[in-house]
């Protein structure tokens, strides 16, 4: 099947639409967080408001240009680091955007408009690569269902870290002020966002919804890596950071549950798993040469 | 109790750290060649790495040495948990403390009349398991929770079992078959071949296959011509029963023979050569592998000729679709024959075959020999030199194939899926207990309700509230009657 170089094209004025629409949307969080919290001030709550609209927007731009990318190849768009960028921060904005239905969350737009612009901006800049179709071995119904998963948790761990990070600040703040001190320069953001209990409990939300899709996800690869390789597990180096991320975030819910270490020592075991997660994504993707670039004769 | 969780994290941390210098150095069970490079690119440290077991770090005492000991403490979590739990499951829940009012999650309100048995049913009807006293009714839901934690901990258990048996009763090598070519498997047939350290060469699966075609499709135009679409492999084989079977074996579709798996992996050029010796006989008529060396199939082989006299070998360099750069370099262009050509050193003189020293079969050793000249072959070309000629009759294919044998591999499947479903229930199902009790008041009773969870629920608090409805509802109380939410009397 050949590529649609016409679809192809849209989709990427789709995805420079949402990022400027995104762009806009974390100029107006930025002003409404830098209101105050109280939220019978009018100006936050209505430019809150407009933000949370533009991320909508944004979202339904970035859903069409992933569509057409995806149609332009006649697959799922999920077939290089671009296009795993695109559809991860669509999905990090997409359960962010359904939860905000459920819960007033606003006060986290910020914290997702950012690193979602970032994703985007690496992904059209230096990991752009032309519409293209599979190599063989990338062809399996198995590699369609791990990579979806390890996407998806991409995005919500991307999430989760945001809110363990806000948390380290709030408590931060919190020790200051009960030790009798100045809240500090962090004090700005803290008085913004809830409190560390309930952003600890909201991570732990996040990161115990993830947990067992990203145990899926190293499963999946692992049903792949057995058609593909004729070894369902080879210490391959993308196979052993997964299992890296997989026993960070199997300590952070021992050390939240099992030992009780609420607050910021639970936080940092999450930021770290986070951490090796975006170092498989990024620099073993590039740098580290295993058979996930597969050539002719091993 | 405590102290065992502390270990086990540290173990989880220690286990997560220590994986990780088998993504930095080469590991010889990936790639032996690479190890070697590097010992002799650093031979200050490469060797005080290699005895740190660097090279193998997942094999090494270490490395085991953790997942041992988390095992061990995994095994000791696991068992008494399990009794604690298995008692739980049989008995009914625990009756309810005297005093309800100090639980975070209480509701009281009056009423006239009271029946504990209306209570009792809805409870049942929340799912709860229930417990009747004169006094009060007591219920706990969720055990789920603990079935699906203490299946995950199992599972993973299995899943190390499973991994181990693999390891120690599997074995795993590649072979390069050429089309029209048959293999049996046997260790002799393999190119690389590791077995597991309690691998027994006898247990073998016997079985031939014959290669019959391979089948490579490449994209012709578009963005990215020459790209690889697919390859398979036709093949026709033979179990023990001597049974013929023609099947296909794809990128993602491997063939199952047995107790062993063959997967294809790759694939490359094998052009036949004809070969007469002085007096017109024929004495070489094979394909030979040639080992592609970039993309387009540039590839190098090497023929060696020791029954012509003096003993020939041939250094060769084959293009599928041939250009000359713009350094006059011969090269390919694209990975598909469409002008293939083939460049030929041909070398005389002692081949060293007959010493007994096995020799690597894609090098050619020229420092003995002699060079004859050099020629560059288009298909059917024949070469004619003083001792004799060479022609470039056709062009074969070659296929790589990995086979190996996982005797763990569908424990460790079977293990993996209970697991994933294991550690779902132990995160989505909330447990809880609930006490109803009474005390009597002036006018009727007060009857309490409390909810405790042992893990942190958000929603408790939402569902205490809808029970406390459910039995207000059933008691005919109507919402409307003053809450009394301190309960104190
Ligand atoms: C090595 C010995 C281990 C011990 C002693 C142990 C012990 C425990 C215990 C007691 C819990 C119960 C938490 C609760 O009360 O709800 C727990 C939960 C958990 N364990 Fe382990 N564990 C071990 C290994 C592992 C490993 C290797 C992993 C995976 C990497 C793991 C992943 C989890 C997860 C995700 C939970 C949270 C699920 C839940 O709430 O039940 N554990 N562990």
């Amino acid at each position: 099947m050949a590529i649609n170089r016409t679809l192809a094209e849209y989709s990427n004025t789709f995805v420079y639409m949402s990022m400027f629409v995104l762009a806009l949307s974390l100029f107006i969080f930025a002003y409404a967080f830098s209101q105050t919290r109280d939220e019978t001030k009018v100006a936050s709550r209505k430019s809150g408001n407009i933000a949370m609209s533009l991320t909508w927007l944004s979202a339904l731009l970035l859903l069409i240009g992933v569509v057409l990318r995806g149609l332009s190849a006649g697959r799922a768009p999920w077939g290089n680091m671009y296009e795993y960028s695109l559809t991860g921060t669509l999905l990090a904005l997409i359960v962010f955007l359904v939860y905000s239905l459920k819960r007033d969350i606003r006060w986290l737009g910020l914290f997702v408009v950012i690193p979602a612009l970032l994703s985007l901006g690496l992904a059209i800049t230096v990991l752009y690569s032309e519409s293209a179709q599979l190599i063989p071995a990338l062809k399996s119904y198995w590699l369609i269902i791990h990579v979806f998963a390890a996407i998806v948790s991409g995005g919500l761990f991307t999430l989760g870290a945001s809110v363990s990070g806000l948390q380290i600040v709030a408590s931060h703040v919190e020790k200051r002020i009960e030790s009798g001190q100045e809240p500090g320069r962090l004090g700005f953001i803290a008085s913004r966002i809830p409190d560390s209990n309930t952003l600890d409990l909201f991570a732990y939300r996040i990161h115990a919804f993830v947990f067992p899709l990203w145990t899926f996800t190293v499963v999946a690869g692992a049903i792949w890596a057995r058609s593909a390789w004729g070894r369902y597990w080879g210490w391959d180096p993308k196979e052993t950071w997964a299992f890296i991320t997989w026993v960070g975030y199997a300590a952070y819910m021992h050390a939240r549950i099992t030992i009780g270490w609420k607050g910021n020592k639970a936080a940092v075991i999450a930021l770290v798993a986070f951490a090796t997660f975006i170092f498989n994504y990024f620099l073993v993707n590039i740098f580290f040469v295993g058979l996930h670039s597969y050539a002719g004769v091993s | 109790q405590l102290t065992t969780m502390r270990v086990a994290l540290q173990l989880l941390f220690l286990l997560g750290v220590a994986s990780i210098p088998g993504s930095v150095f080469p590991q010889r069970t990936q790639s032996q060649i690479k190890v070697r490079e590097y010992l002799s690119e650093n031979p200050e440290i490469g060797p005080w790495l290699d005895g740190l077991g660097m090279f193998d770090v997942y094999g090494s005492i270490w490395f085991t040495a953790i997942y041992v000991l988390l095992m061990v403490s995994l095994i000791g979590c696991i068992i008494p948990r399990t009794r604690v739990h298995a008692k739980a499951l049989f008995m009914p829940p625990p009756a309810s403390p005297k005093h309800l009012n100090k639980f975070s999650n209480y509701h009281a309100f009056n009423v006239k009349a009271l029946d504990l048995k209306i209570i009792e049913s809805v409870l049942r009807n929340e799912k709860y398991r229930v417990r009747l006293e004169h006094d009060h009714v007591a219920g706990e839901k969720g055990y789920l929770r603990e079935t699906g934690n203490l299946l995950f901990h199992i599972a993973l258990l299995f899943i190390l079992i499973a991994v181990a048996v693999g390891s120690l009763f599997g074995y795993r090598g590649q072979i390069i078959v050429r089309e029209g070519v048959g293999m049996t498997n046997v260790l002799a047939q393999y190119d690389t071949f590791a077995p597991g350290a309690l691998f027994n060469t006898d247990w073998l699966e016997p079985f031939q296959v014959e290669l019959q075609q391979l089948e490579v499709d490449f994209q012709l135009a578009g963005d990215t011509p020459g790209q690889a679409l697919d390859f398979r492999a036709y093949l026709k084989h033979s179990e023990a029963d001597g049974e013929e079977i023609e099947s296909v074996i794809g990128v993602n579709s491997p063939l199952d023979i047995g107790n062993a798996s063959m997967f294809l992996l790759g694939h490359g050029y094998a052009p036949v050569f004809e070969i007469k010796d002085a007096s017109g006989n024929v004495i070489f008529n094979d394909s030979v592998i040639f080992l592609p060396q970039n993309g387009n199939f540039l590839s190098t082989g090497v023929i060696k000729v020791p029954d012509m006299d003096p003993q020939y070998g041939f250094d060769g360099i084959f293009a599928p679709t041939a250009a000359i750069n713009d350094e006059g370099n011969f090269e390919s262009i694209y990975p598909d024959v469409v002008d293939p050509i083939i460049f030929l050193a041909a070398f005389k003189g002692d081949l060293g075959l007959d010493e007994g020293v096995p020799q690597n079969v894609f090098q050619l050793n020229t420092e003995e020999l002699e060079q004859v000249g050099m020629k560059t072959l288009s298909l059917g070309d024949t070469w004619e030199f003083e001792d004799g000629s060479i022609r470039f009759k056709r062009i074969d294919r070659f296929a790589t194939f990995n086979i190996a044998s996982d005797p763990g591999q569908n424990l460790a499947l079977i293990a993996a899926l209970l697991a994933i479903i294991g550690v779902t229930l132990s995160l989505y199902v909330q447990r809880s207990r609930v006490w109803v009790r009474y005390v009597s008041a002036p006018e009727g009773y007060v009857v309490e309700i409390a909810m405790i969870s042992r893990h942190e629920d958000q929603d408790l608090e939402s569902a205490l509230v809808h029970i406390t409805s459910e039995c207000k509802r059933a008691l005919g109380v109507e919402e409307s009657t003053q809450e009394n939410n301190d309960g104190n009397q």
